[in-house]
């Protein structure tokens, strides 16, 4: 003890593309964009990191786990855009040292408004991983590591997961701390593996920090700062976007060299080690109850869903996406259904957050629309207009004036 | 810390944004503590002769109705800021040249042995005596009217300033510029010149020589240039030939507003359940309403329950009334003329949405009245207000189906107005005239500490 659990966060969405009112295309993607993004964040995250994770693997012989959460948007994008970030997810899942762990295909926010399609969704990523690489995911993790009780319950009702990551915050812990296996209230079987964003963030978020009072950050630094939990904890669950590699931070900050010396600074101590969730979902019994009856998540410092949900045009938005689902699934028509689920991941709603939107932060570095009413606007334009290739599906005409359809 | 401002306009007599925008700035001031002289030429404009003549303290005229009186107490209530009127301009029966023949002879006096202004004193009054005694003539050219008008202001100008005593000349806008030239020669003081507004937004490419000669020496002779946005500094740079380091940027504000609004209304001649768009401001080229009229055409192929309503006058006004009948969308256009007072608050009260597709605004006041009265806003990205106000809606004033497409959005989604006018009113009560008279008051005491 203890052990250092590593899960690695990758998602690219499917980014709309520019779509007014009067446009009546059914192509709402934007290809160009979402290729040329998905290969500029390959050549500087995915790929680089894949190599080193792999090579560190190799050397560590078998000492060194990670896990991957991988969306169902993205490996679609990888497929198609670019096929070598695929044989390196490839060579890493036949390491054995990795693990792949569940969640929504679509990386929606679906717990929150249809369970049907929540669990749809999560079934659908499984079968993607079996068939990718081999592994049924054991462990799960929502969206933006959204969790409550209900979600709980839900996924133990599922039958076939062992665990559920999600945000260690403050307020659900109390005065304990992330470094042990909990488990939620209303679950027999179920463990909660709680993220130390404190120390998660110190590579994510500080690594480059210059004003940061840690900084420059080595592994043999942050090897101490494990060995404190020594005694004190079963396992340190490290948590991030795979983007800090490369992209969140750059190859230049030194973090890639930092991620290549880690093991071997964290495995000096000979109480040290690393796991996967699986393994530490096995080598541990849950020492508490964690109550989570309000929704957390991991966004920005009020770790709830104000960054999806915060305003009238974001629940508009979603409500209106779910008001569909009944419609879609009346067409049996498959890529009217691909086209409404590309619709609900979480990152469009993301977009219209209006909340730091003047102070120009993180939620604007990602942001491909220049403000979130823009994001509303497009996305609004294309709900509607797939609304109305389902009314046309059943052979009826919708009526586009504004008189009939407000 | 003592102001000599020189402004052409102040409400209630008022074309645009530029009275406006004195009004609030003197009055943050005045609140600030600052001493402010405000120079203005009387209103002569006929559009403007049934209201009575603004009150000038020192005249001590009466007030007529009650409405001015109310106003004229406002302005009493200013115990910082002095107003000064010039008399009526005279279409005077000179040339610029005389005029700046007289500043020269005057100058010329002013040696250093004989800094008192009372030496000169004797010298401008004699000059204003001359331009008084000048026969009427009408002057057919107006460029050279305004110009005699402009070196008529600069004349009374300095015959205030000698015997006022302040620290620093404050000049908004061209028309004031050789005044504040003037002004400065005679007494010494430095020179901030406030650019609202550049030959360039008025006239696109088709610039008047004389004016832009006249913005040109006046932001030369500054020694601070202050313009109401980057998009403005830009030009001013630019186009003027000035030096970066020499222009600041200071933000317009907006006056909060206080007053409480009736929650019911009359919408005359138009249906409740009709949506209204709506363009208020001058119906110019600077204004861009044939991109309003353009928008408003592709809005109706899909949207029929709205009305467009063009509130404003303007040179372009007859041909604009002409383009909504001709693509047949003169039923769904009202033209009210010109709005001031409860009226401009009334139509903002109505509106669902409103747009300035300005093709270039040096800043923009209009769409933060509109936000403070609650009414979501579509702004040209060619103005000066894009660069403060986030929460809006922002095109290019050129890209009609775009226009149309957000326009659309606002009158079909609910969530999307409900968003745009909780948070563009939050916004823009950080947009205060408090904040910009701070800022020119570091200007200038930034300038008062080099001289």
């Amino acid at each position: 003890m203890p052990s250092v659990c590593f899960y690695f966060q990758v998602h690219q969405p499917f980014r709309l593309r520019h779509y007014t009112v009067f446009d009546r295309s059914p192509r709402y993607f934007d290809e160009f964009k979402n290729a040329s993004i998905c290969r500029k964040v390959a050549n500087k995250c995915y790929l680089p990191s894949n190599r080193l994770l792999l090579d560190v693997i190799r050397r560590m012989e078998g000492r060194f786990k990670i896990s991957y959460s991988i969306t169902g948007v993205v490996l679609e994008q990888f497929k198609k855009y670019c096929p070598e970030v695929m044989s390196t997810f490839d060579a890493l899942a036949e390491t054995g040292c990795v693990e792949f762990i569940g969640e929504t295909y679509y990386h929606s926010l679906s717990f929150l408004y249809s369970s049907n399609e929540f669990t749809a969704q999560i079934n659908k990523h499984s079968e993607l991983i079996q068939q990718l690489y081999g592994q049924t995911p054991r462990i799960f993790r929502n969206t933006e590591l959204i969790y409550s009780n209900d979600l709980a319950e839900t996924i133990e009702k599922m039958g076939r997961f062992d665990a559920i990551i999600t945000e260690g915050a403050d307020h659900i812990l109390g005065d304990r701390n992330s470094n042990f296996v909990y488990r939620p209230p209303n679950c027999e079987h179920l463990k909660l593996l709680l993220k130390n964003y404190s120390l998660s963030d110190d590579i994510a978020f500080r690594f480059s920090n210059q004003g940061w009072k840690e900084y420059p950050l080595m592994a043999d630094k942050f090897a101490t700062w494990v060995n404190r939990v020594n005694g004190n904890g079963q396992c340190i669950n490290l948590f991030m976007d795979y983007e800090t590699f490369g992209e969140h931070q750059w190859e230049d900050t030194g973090i890639f060299s930092f991620m290549s010396h880690l093991p071997e600074e964290v495995l000096k101590h000979p109480d040290n080690c690393f796991m996967t969730p699986s393994e530490v979902v096995d080598a541990y019994e849950s020492v508490d109850v964690v109550d989570v009856p309000h929704i957390i998540s991991w966004a920005d410092t009020e770790r709830d869903l104000s960054a999806w949900l915060g305003n009238a045009m974001q629940s508009s938005a979603l409500h209106e996406v779910y008001k569909t689902e009944p419609l879609i699934k009346k067409t049996q028509n498959e890529e009217l259904l691909a086209d409404w689920r590309r619709l609900q991941t979480s990152d469009h709603f993301y977009y219209m957050c209006t909340k730091y939107f003047a102070d120009g932060d993180v939620h604007k570095y990602f942001n491909p629309y220049e403000s979130p009413y823009d994001s509303y606007i497009n996305f609004m334009n294309v709900l509607g207009n797939l609304k109305e290739r389902c009314d046309e599906s059943f052979g009826g005409r919708s009526n586009r004036m504004l008189s009939k359809s407000s | 810390m003592k102001v000599f401002m020189l402004g052409w306009e102040f409400p209630p007599f008022i074309s645009g944004g530029l009275g406006t925008a004195c009004h609030g700035l003197t009055k943050a001031m005045n609140d600030m503590g600052l001493k402010v002289t405000f120079v203005v030429p009387k209103p002569v404009d006929s559009d403007f002769s049934t209201h009575v003549k603004m009150l000038s303290p020192l005249q001590c005229s009466v007030p007529k109705t009650s409405a001015d009186k109310a106003a004229a107490d406002e302005l009493l209530e200013w115990n910082n800021v002095k107003f000064h009127m010039i008399s009526s301009p005279l279409e005077a029966y000179t040339t610029p040249q005389y005029y700046e023949q007289k500043i020269e002879e005057l100058l010329s006096q002013r040696t250093p042995l004989s800094t008192q202004s009372s030496d000169i004193e004797p010298d401008v009054e004699r000059w204003l005596r001359e331009t008084e005694q000048i026969e009427h003539i009408a002057n057919e050219h107006y460029g050279g009217d305004m110009y005699s008008e402009i070196h008529r202001y600069a004349a009374s100008a300095v015959r205030l300033a000698i015997r006022e005593d302040f620290d620093v000349i404050h000049a908004h806008d061209w028309m004031t510029y050789p005044a504040g030239i003037a002004v400065a020669s005679v007494t010494g003081k430095p020179l901030v010149v406030h650019v609202h507004s550049t030959e360039f937004d008025r006239s696109g490419e088709h610039i008047n020589q004389m004016i832009y000669d006249i913005e040109r020496r006046g932001m030369h002779a500054a020694q601070k240039i202050i313009a109401v946005s980057y998009l403005t500094r830009n030009i001013i740079i630019t186009r003027y030939g000035v030096l970066g380091e020499k222009v600041e940027v200071v933000y317009n504000g907006v006056e909060q507003n206080g007053e409480n609004r009736p929650l019911t209304f009359n919408k005359i001649g138009i249906q409740s359940d009709e949506k209204i768009v709506l363009f208020l401001g001058r119906i110019t080229m600077q204004k861009g309403p044939e991109y309003f009229l353009m928008a408003a055409r592709k809005v109706l192929e899909e949207v029929d329950n709205v009305k467009f309503v063009m509130a404003g006058t303007g040179d372009m006004m007859h041909r604009v009334i002409e383009m909504a009948a001709q693509m047949g969308i003169g039923h769904k256009v009202l033209f009210t003329g010109f709005l001031r007072g409860k009226d401009v608050q009334k139509i903002y009260e109505m509106a669902d949405l409103y747009v300035m597709p300005s093709v270039s605004e040096p800043f923009g006041i209009a769409p933060l009245e509109a936000l403070n009265h609650d009414v979501p806003v579509l702004i040209s990205k060619q103005s000066g207000v894009a660069e403060v106000l986030t929460h809006v809606l922002k095109v290019d004033f050129w890209d009609v189906n775009e226009m149309a497409n957000k326009i659309i959005a606002v009158l079909k989604y609910p969530p999307l107005q409900l968003t745009l006018r909780e948070h563009g009113n939050f916004e823009v009560r950080r947009l205060r005239w408090s904040g910009a008279a701070e800022k020119c008051r570091k200007i200038y005491q930034d300038i008062l500490v080099q001289v």
